[in-house]
């Protein structure tokens, strides 16, 4: 049974190229990656991703002001974003929420873009398998094999995902398109795969408030591990069961 | 019990050409409101990020739920042995394909890329509803034409009742399978709940039936063909049971939800302060589609009066306003209310996190979801004009060998 849409002829041709491209890129890209992110490391082109780790996020809240969207901004700028003047259809990847306490007057600002669940329910709903997780835990659709239902809209609980709703142009490369599909954050996996952070991680650290941390939850030595087990850490909504791997602090 | 005589429709008076016409009209106007949308993008529909399924999914949810219910007729005959309705299977079965077909094409002319439904044939993720129900509707579809040949093929009506309950446990599973893709949704207060399967299935008994009650005056007065007062009478009733079970689960949906603290917010919103959601839930689902219809054919008989065709007529056709009017306030008012991200915050952002979500119809959805029900009808029209589905009378003494003891009962 074809399960997970493995085709040994598709995989070893996928895999001569990507190793062609990872022997005249990859030099460049570690030396570039060793100097931005000394706790991602680039894997290695043709080989698979793996479940010894899981690409996470930790958002400290304090230090994310309100107003800031450096974040976003460096998202559009990344994965070619941009809109068309039309604020309900046109696609967010990550945007500021504001949080206001009517009972205690408590206000905050963060960023939420796509949670990256372990359980998600995206990809459980997702009727051809377009919606799914990859081994390191980043959760992505396979945009040909997308039919545009939507119904991993309707079933995400955090309005992660958007729909195409027109006509996409200049492209990036690296963030492929199209309309008429659905797509969502991708924790900038072309980055993340050539070891480096996501783009709203290292916008945040340069320009922003230094809020966000990106890192591998399952290396007990890394920062954000280190500090998820120092800290008092939120997931949104943990009641839904979904382990998202964004987590946030003085939520 | 006589036996039925079936016949085709003569079909070629004005009236069947003019309907044909307007049918083929408001289906090519379907598909070319479909290949605008599909070549400038979804932009241009009332859909957004925030309500991504619009009217095109509620003309379809109506369809392939009445489409389930059309088929309890033929139900009612073959399994639980109610030989009145004999002359109404096929009818019954042709309807439902129909229905569903006409569903169907909605379905996929909604999808961004319905080129790719290839894909969704060839890729299965059995862990989604969706792709469960891929197999639940072509299922239905090769199921009820094969119930339809046993009943039509004189020489295997033996097998009628075997097929009927294969189709009937059948016709459950699919519309739980519809109930369910609401019903899944956990992060969706107006749709997480196991009440959407129940519930559907109800709802497909009422709609379904109102659907084929105006099926069958049409076409037996287009025909010239007589329907007596005993089935007008079991069809109106049965009607005004299905939609009083409707109202039952629609009340058991709210109630549960009011008693819960955190789903406040969601039915504050469609029961009170929702606006055109709220309007129609009482005025267009309560009243025009629940409570009228139960006057009209409850009241009617208390006073001694006959269940006329044209009571019934009116009666099914309220209860199908009512069915649009509550698939309205289900598919879409359920995804204006907001996300309940942060519980107990009022949330803000450029995304229209926090906010009630606006929607509204556009032509090329209107004309998409049209297209459907203009499909449906061009398959039964066609359909009663090349076969014998409609027998060729259903009056008292052609239907009912004990009719002068049996007008009395209910």
């Amino acid at each position: 049974m074809k399960t997970n849409g493995f085709d040994p002829v598709r995989r070893k041709f996928l895999s001569a190229i990507a190793a062609a491209a990872g022997v005249t890129l990859a030099p460049g890209i570690v030396l570039y990656g060793i100097a931005k992110s000394p706790q991602a490391k680039a894997r290695e082109a043709g080989i698979a991703a793996s479940d010894n780790m899981r690409w996470g996020m930790l958002i400290d809240v304090n230090r994310c002001n309100k107003g800031c969207d450096e974040c976003v901004s460096a998202c559009v700028e990344e994965n070619g974003l941009q809109g068309h003047g039309r604020p309900a259809t046109d696609v967010q990847w990550i945007r500021k929420v504001e949080i206001h306490n009517p009972l205690t007057g408590e206000n905050r600002s963060l960023p939420v873009m796509c949670q990256h669940c372990a359980d998600p329910p995206c990809v459980d709903v997702c009727p051809t398998g377009a919606s799914f997780k990859r081994a390191d835990g980043i959760v992505l659709v396979d945009r040909h094999r997308c039919i545009g239902c939507r119904y991993c809209m309707m079933a995400c609980p955090y309005k992660a995902r958007s729909f195409v709703h027109e006509e996409v142009e200049d492209q990036k490369s690296h963030t492929p398109r199209g309309k008429g599909t659905v797509e969502s954050c991708t924790l900038c996996v072309h980055r993340v795969d050539a070891g480096r952070q996501p783009a709203c991680v290292d916008a945040c650290g340069k320009s922003g408030g230094g809020a966000m941390l990106f890192g591998d939850l399952k290396d007990p030595d890394s920062e954000i591990s280190k500090r998820v087990a120092r800290y008092a850490t939120q997931q949104i909504r943990p009641d839904l069961g979904l382990d998202p791997g964004v987590r946030y602090r003085n939520l | 019990m006589k036996r039925i005589v079936f016949s085709e429709i003569d079909g070629r008076s004005a009236g069947f050409n003019g309907l044909a016409a307007l049918l083929g009209l408001f289906f090519f106007a379907g598909l070319a409101a479909v290949v605008y949308t599909e070549h400038v993008g979804h932009y241009v529909t009332g859909g957004s990020n925030q309500v991504v399924w619009g009217i095109p999914d509620v003309f379809a949810m109506f369809l392939i739920v009445a489409a389930s219910g059309a088929l309890n007729v033929a139900i009612i005959s073959s399994v639980f042995r109610k030989t009145l309705y004999k002359p109404l299977e096929r009818l019954s079965c042709l309807l439902a394909v129909a229905l569903l077909l006409g569903g169907l094409m909605i379905l996929v002319l909604d999808l961004g890329r319905s080129d790719r439904v290839i894909v969704a044939m060839l890729n299965r993720n059995f862990k989604s509803i969706f792709a469960w129900n891929l197999y639940l509707y072509t299922g239905f579809i090769a199921i009820v034409v094969t119930y339809l040949w046993l009943q039509m093929e004189r020489r295997m009506n033996r097998f009628v009742p075997v097929a009927g309950m294969v189709a009937f446990l059948w016709r459950l599973a699919l519309t739980t399978g519809s109930g369910s893709i609401y019903g899944v949704l956990v992060a969706r207060e107006a749709y997480d709940s196991a009440i959407m399967a129940p519930l559907f299935i109800a709802m497909s008994f009422s709609f379904g039936l109102a659907v084929y009650n105006l099926v069958l005056l049409a076409a037996c007065k287009g025909s010239g063909r007589e329907i007596g007062d005993v089935l007008l009478r079991r069809l109106g009733r049965l009607l005004g049971i299905f939609v009083a079970v409707v109202l039952y689960f629609t009340a058991v949906q709210h109630l549960t939800n009011l008693y819960a603290a955190e789903h406040s917010g969601v039915e504050r919103f469609i029961l009170r302060d929702g606006g055109v959601y709220t309007l129609l839930f009482w005025g267009g689902q309560v009243f025009v589609g629940a409570l009228l219809p139960l006057v009209l054919v409850f009241g009617s008989s208390r006073q001694g009066l006959q269940l006329t065709g044209r009571t019934v007529a009116i009666a099914s056709m309220l209860v199908i306003m009512g069915a649009f009017s509550q698939l309205y306030v289900l598919v879409i008012g359920g995804q204006a209310y907001p996300l309940n991200m942060f519980p107990g915050m009022e949330v803000s952002s450029s995304f229209f996190d926090g906010a009630i979500a606006s929607y509204i119809p556009s032509l090329p959805e209107i004309g998409l979801g049209l297209g459907g029900v203009a499909l449906a009808g061009l398959v039964v029209l066609f359909g009663i004009k090349l076969l014998r589905f409609l027998p060729t009378s259903l009056a008292n003494a052609a239907i009912d060998p004990h009719h002068t003891t049996t007008t009395n009962r209910p």
